[in-house]
C-alpha cells in the first residue's frame, strides 16, 4: 500500500519534473542565438561601423546616432527638445529655433527621420524629422549633426504622416494626424462632420535646403496616417494612408474601426503644382514660423509667415483619388520599382499591395466607386496588385531589401513577416521582442536599398535587459536578411522611443563630418576672433561679457562691477582650431543651463545674479591636463554699489 | 677652363631646378602622440613656416605654451625673409657659370652651395636650440633637466611627442641640383680627357 502510494508520488514528481524543465527550457530558447552572431556585430576597437544609424527619440525629441553592426551609440541631436548639455533651447542663438505660432514650445514628439534624397537614393546630406505635437519639421544637417531649421505647418492638427520624400527631395511632405477646423475655431466638438478638414502639405525643399509650405490641399475630415512619395514610374504622386473615415470624435478605437476599408490619398503633386502656377489656389490668413540657424553667424533666426495656399480638390479634377484599402491603413511604402504600394492595413489580415500602373489604368477608364468630397473613390479591384495572406497580427509598416522581398512589421503577433514581391508568398518569420513598430532595411525605402540588415524597432522590452524599476529602456534590434532565413544577431538598447529608423553607409557621411567651424569666418555679432579683444561693457543694467576660450583659460577670468539685478550677457567664443576640443562654461547659480562652444563658435548664456557674492565659474568639458585651472571668479556688488567695471586675465 | 655645351646644359638645368624649390617645403616636423591619430606637423619653406593642416602651427604653439616654449611667430623669423634671395643668387650664379661655360665657375658654385647649406643648418639647429633651451621660467610644466629641442634630422621622444624632423621635397631638389652640377664636371673631365687622349 504505502509503496503504491510511492510509486505514484515518484511517477507525479518525475512528470512535473519534466514539465518545469520542459517549461524552462522553452523560455531560455528564445534568447539563445547560436554560432557566429557575436561576430558578425562585433566591430573591433578603432575601426569604423559599416552603416549610420538614426533612429528617432519619439516622445525625447532627439535623434540618436548609432553604429551598425555593432549598435554603439555616438551621438543624441537634440532636435524639438531642449537640451541644457548643449544649451539647446537655453542659449540665446538657439531659442528662436523653438518659436511656434503658439509661443517657445521647449519639446514635442519626433517620430521619422528621413535622409534626404537624390534620385531616389540617400544622399547624406540633411535628415528631416516630424515634430509630432505642435506640427513642425526639422531639417538636421549631417555635416554638423545639428539642427539647421523647424518649419511650423499651419493647418495641421499633428503632424504623424511626415516627413516624407519625393524622389530629389523636391518636396517634404505631410499629413495632418488629427482633422480640426480650417482655419481652426471655437466650436462644438461634436460638429466633426461638418467642421472638421484635413490637409496634405507640401513643403519646398531649395538646393541649399530652406524649407517653405509651397502649398496645402484641404481633404476631408480623416485622420491622416503615413505618406510615401513616388519613386521611379510613380515620381510625381505621393500616398497618404488615412483611417477614420467613419469621422468619429469620441472613443476612436472602436468607433473610428467600423468601416471595412479606410483610404490611400494618391495625390498627383505635379498636377497639384500646375494648378499653383495657375493661379487655382486660395490663400489662406493664418500664422506658423520658420527657424533657421545661421552657421556663420551662430545664431538662430525666426520669422512668422501669415498665409498659404490651399488648393481644394473640388476645384482641381484629377489631383487627388482615393484607393480603397483595408483596415485603417498605418504605413504606405512604396516599393524600389515604384510600381507596388504596399499597405500595412492594422486591422486587416492581409497586407494589400496596390499596383501604380492598374491605378492609373483605373482613373483614365473612370473605374470610380464613388466621389467623397470631390475626390473620386477607385474601385478596389481595380488598384489591386495583390495581397499577402497571413502576414501576421497588425501589419504596420514595410520595407524592402531591393533583391524582391518586403519585410512587414507586425505589430499584434509581434513579428517580421519576409514576403516576396509579385508571388504575395510569405517566405519567412521571425519574431521582434516585443511589440515592434516601424522596421528598417538601409535604404529599405529607397529605389536603390543596401540590405543586409533589418533593424526591428520595438515598443517594449519586458525581461530583455537588466530591470531599471517601472521605467525600462527601449530597444531596437539587428537581424541579418544577408541569407534565405533572417537571423537576430544583436539587441541594443536607444535613447527614448525608436520610433523609426534610418541608416546610410558610413562612407557616405563620414567624409563630410565638419572637425570645427573656422573661427575666420565667424561673423557672430558678439564673437571676438582673439583674445586681445576679450571686455566686459555695461550699457545700463545691461553687461555685455566678449569671453574667450583656449587651453586652458578663459578671458578674461577677472570680472568685477557686476550688479545684483544687472541682466549678463556671456559671449563666448570658443578659439579653438582643433578637433574634439570643445569648452563649456557654468557659473555657480546660473538658472539655466551651461554652454558647450564647438571649435571657432560664440555661444551666448544670460545671467541675472540674485545675490551679492563671489561667484566663480568654469571649464565643464574636460579638456586639457590644466582642465581644473580652467576658472575664474566674478564678483557681484549689491546694487546702486559704486564698484566700477573691471576685468583681465594675468594680472 | 671652358666646357662642352653637353655640360654646359647639364649646369643651367642645375640651376633652374632650384625655382621648383620655391614651391615645396625644405623640411618637415612631424609631432606623433596618441591625441592625435590624424597627424599634426610644420613644415620649413625657403620663406615661411606652417602647419601640415591649417590650424596646426597654431595648435601647435597652444601645446607648447605648457612647457614655456616660445610661441613660432614666422613673421619675426629674419631668415625666412633672406632665404628666397640666397637661392635667387645660387641660381643667377648657376645661369652665369653655365652660359659661360667656365668650370671654375661650377667649382665655386658647388661650393657656396655646400657653405650656404651648412650655414642654413647650423642656424636651423640654433633656432632649434633656441626654442627647446629658451624656456618661460613660469610654464606649468616644468621637468628639471628635459629641454624640448627637436633633433634636426631623425626622432625624438619630448614628453608625450615623438617628434620626427626629417628633410622634405625641398631639400631633395636642392640635392638633386648639386649632384647634376657635379655629374656636370665630371662629364666635362671625362670628354676633356677622351679628347686629350
Amino acid at each position: 500500500m504505502n509503496r503504491k502510494y510511492l510509486k505514484a508520488f515518484l511517477l507525479a514528481v518525475t512528470v512535473i519534473a519534466a514539465f518545469v524543465v520542459m517549461h524552462y527550457g522553452c523560455q531560455e530558447s528564445k534568447n539563445l542565438t547560436a554560432g557566429d552572431e557575436a561576430g558578425r556585430v562585433y566591430v573591433a576597437p578603432g575601426t569604423y561601423d559599416e552603416f549610420y544609424l538614426f533612429t528617432s527619440g519619439g516622445f525625447s525629441g532627439h535623434i540618436g546616432v548609432y553604429g551598425l553592426p555593432s549598435g554603439r551609440m555616438f551621438k543624441v541631436i537634440p532636435v524639438f527638445s531642449q537640451d541644457p548639455e548643449k544649451a539647446w533651447g537655453y542659449s540665446e542663438e538657439s531659442k528662436p529655433m523653438f518659436m511656434t505660432s503658439h509661443g517657445f514650445i521647449p519639446w514635442d514628439d519626433a517620430h521619422h527621420p528621413k535622409l534626404s534624397q537624390t534620385d531616389g537614393i540617400a544622399d547624406g546630406r540633411w535628415i528631416f524629422i516630424n515634430g509630432n505635437n505642435t506640427p513642425r519639421i526639422a531639417r538636421v544637417d549631417l555635416t554638423t549633426f545639428k539642427t539647421a531649421e523647424i518649419i511650423e505647418i499651419p493647418n495641421s492638427g499633428g503632424n504623424h504622416g511626415s516627413p516624407f520624400l519625393t524622389e530629389n527631395t523636391e518636396y517634404v511632405i505631410a499629413s495632418t494626424r488629427f482633422s480640426i477646423p480650417i482655419p481652426n475655431k471655437d466650436v462644438a466638438i461634436d460638429s466633426y462632420k461638418e467642421n472638421f478638414k484635413g490637409t496634405i502639405s507640401f513643403v519646398k525643399v531649395a538646393n541649399d535646403g530652406e524649407m517653405d509650405v509651397a502649398f496645402q490641399i484641404l481633404v476631408p475630415g480623416f485622420n491622416y496616417d503615413l505618406a510615401h512619395g513616388g519613386k521611379g514610374p510613380s515620381h510625381g504622386w505621393a500616398f497618404f494612408t488615412s483611417y477614420n473615415t467613419e469621422q468619429a470624435n469620441t472613443l476612436l478605437e472602436v468607433n473610428a474601426s467600423q468601416n471595412d476599408k479606410d483610404f490611400i490619398a494618391a495625390v498627383n503633386w505635379k498636377k497639384a503644382e500646375e494648378y499653383v502656377a495657375q493661379g487655382k489656389f486660395k490663400t489662406f490668413n493664418t500664422s506658423y514660423f520658420r527657424n533657421y540657424f545661421d552657421e556663420k553667424k551662430h545664431m538662430g533666426f525666426s520669422e512668422e509667415k501669415k498665409t498659404v495656399k490651399v488648393l481644394i480638390p473640388e476645384e482641381c479634377p484629377g489631383l487627388i483619388y482615393y484607393l480603397p484599402t483595408p483596415k485603417s491603413p498605418h504605413g504606405v511604402d512604396v516599393d524600389p520599382t515604384g510600381e507596388y504600394i504596399a499597405a500595412g492595413g492594422k486591422l486587416a489580415s492581409v497586407i494589400v499591395v496596390h499596383s501604380f500602373s492598374k491605378m492609373l489604368k483605373a482613373i483614365e477608364n473612370k473605374e470610380f466607386e464613388t466621389t467623397i468630397d470631390g475626390i473620386p473613390v477607385l474601385k478596389y479591384e481595380s488598384v489591386i496588385g495583390g495581397e499577402v495572406t497571413n502576414p501576421g497580427l497588425g501589419p504596420l509598416h514595410t520595407e524592402f531589401d531591393g533583391n524582391g522581398y518586403g519585410y512587414t512589421s507586425s505589430f499584434i503577433s509581434s513579428e517580421i513577416v519576409k514576403w516576396k514581391i509579385g508571388t504575395w508568398e510569405v517566405v519567412d518569420r521571425i519574431p521582434a521582442y516585443y511589440s515592434i513598430g516601424h522596421l528598417c532595411v538601409p535604404g529599405g525605402d529607397t529605389k536603390k536599398p543596401w540590405g543586409k540588415y533589418v533593424i526591428a524597432l520595438n515598443k517594449i522590452t519586458k525581461d530583455r535587459y537588466l530591470p531599471t524599476g517601472p521605467e525600462l529602456t527601449q530597444s531596437a534590434q539587428l537581424i541579418d536578411i544577408s541569407g534565405d532565413k533572417m537571423k537576430l544577431l544583436l539587441d541594443f538598447p536607444t535613447i527614448g522611443e525608436p520610433h523609426y529608423a534610418q541608416a546610410i553607409p558610413s562612407e557616405i557621411l563620414m567624409k563630410n563630418s565638419k572637425k570645427i567651424y573656422p573661427i575666420e569666418e565667424n561673423e557672430h555679432p558678439y564673437g571676438i576672433k582673439a583674445e586681445k579683444d576679450a571686455r566686459v561693457v555695461r550699457e545700463g543694467n545691461v553687461v555685455h561679457v566678449y569671453m574667450s576660450t583656449i587651453r586652458t583659460h578663459f578671458a578674461p577670468d577677472n570680472i568685477e562691477g557686476i550688479k545684483v539685478g544687472d541682466v549678463v550677457y556671456f559671449h563666448v567664443t570658443n578659439l579653438e582650431q582643433d578637433w574634439d576640443i570643445p569648452h563649456g562654461f557654468a557659473v555657480k547659480g546660473m538658472q539655466n543651463s551651461e554652454l558647450l562652444i564647438m571649435p571657432g563658435a560664440t555661444e551666448t548664456i544670460v545671467w541675472t545674479p540674485l545675490k551679492e557674492g563671489i561667484y566663480p565659474f568654469y571649464c565643464t568639458d574636460f579638456c586639457s591636463a590644466l582642465h581644473q585651472e580652467m576658472s575664474g571668479y566674478i564678483r557681484v556688488s549689491p546694487k546702486g554699489s559704486n564698484v566700477a567695471i573691471t576685468y583681465g586675465i594675468g594680472k | 677652363m671652358q666646357m662642352k655645351t653637353q655640360s654646359k646644359i647639364i649646369v643651367i638645368a642645375a640651376s633652374l631646378i632650384l625655382v621648383l624649390s620655391f614651391f615645396f617645403p625644405i623640411w618637415y616636423i612631424d609631432l606623433e602622440a596618441p591625441q592625435y591619430p590624424e597627424g599634426i606637423g610644420l613644415e620649413i619653406w625657403l620663406n615661411k613656416i606652417t602647419g601640415q593642416k591649417p590650424h596646426d602651427l597654431n595648435n601647435i604653439n597652444g601645446l607648447n605654451h605648457y612647457i614655456g616654449m616660445k610661441e613660432i611667430v614666422p613673421d619675426a623669423i629674419p631668415e625666412l625673409k633672406i632665404m628666397p634671395f640666397i637661392i635667387i643668387f645660387l641660381i643667377i650664379f648657376g645661369l652665369a657659370a653655365g652660359i659661360s661655360g667656365k668650370r671654375s665657375l661650377v667649382y665655386i658654385w658647388i661650393v657656396l652651395f655646400f657653405v650656404i647649406a651648412a650655414v642654413g643648418l647650423y642656424d636651423f639647429y640654433m633656432w632649434e636650440y633656441d626654442y627647446g633651451h629658451n624656456l618661460n621660467p613660469h610654464a606649468a610644466i616644468k621637468i628639471p633637466g628635459m629641454a624640448y629641442q627637436p633633433p634636426l634630422i631623425g626622432s625624438k621622444m619630448l614628453l608625450n611627442f615623438n617628434a620626427i624632423s626629417m628633410p622634405h621635397i625641398g631639400s631633395w631638389i636642392l640635392v638633386a641640383s648639386v649632384i647634376l652640377a657635379a655629374i656636370a664636371i665630371i662629364i666635362d673631365k671625362k670628354n676633356t680627357k677622351a679628347k686629350n687622349e
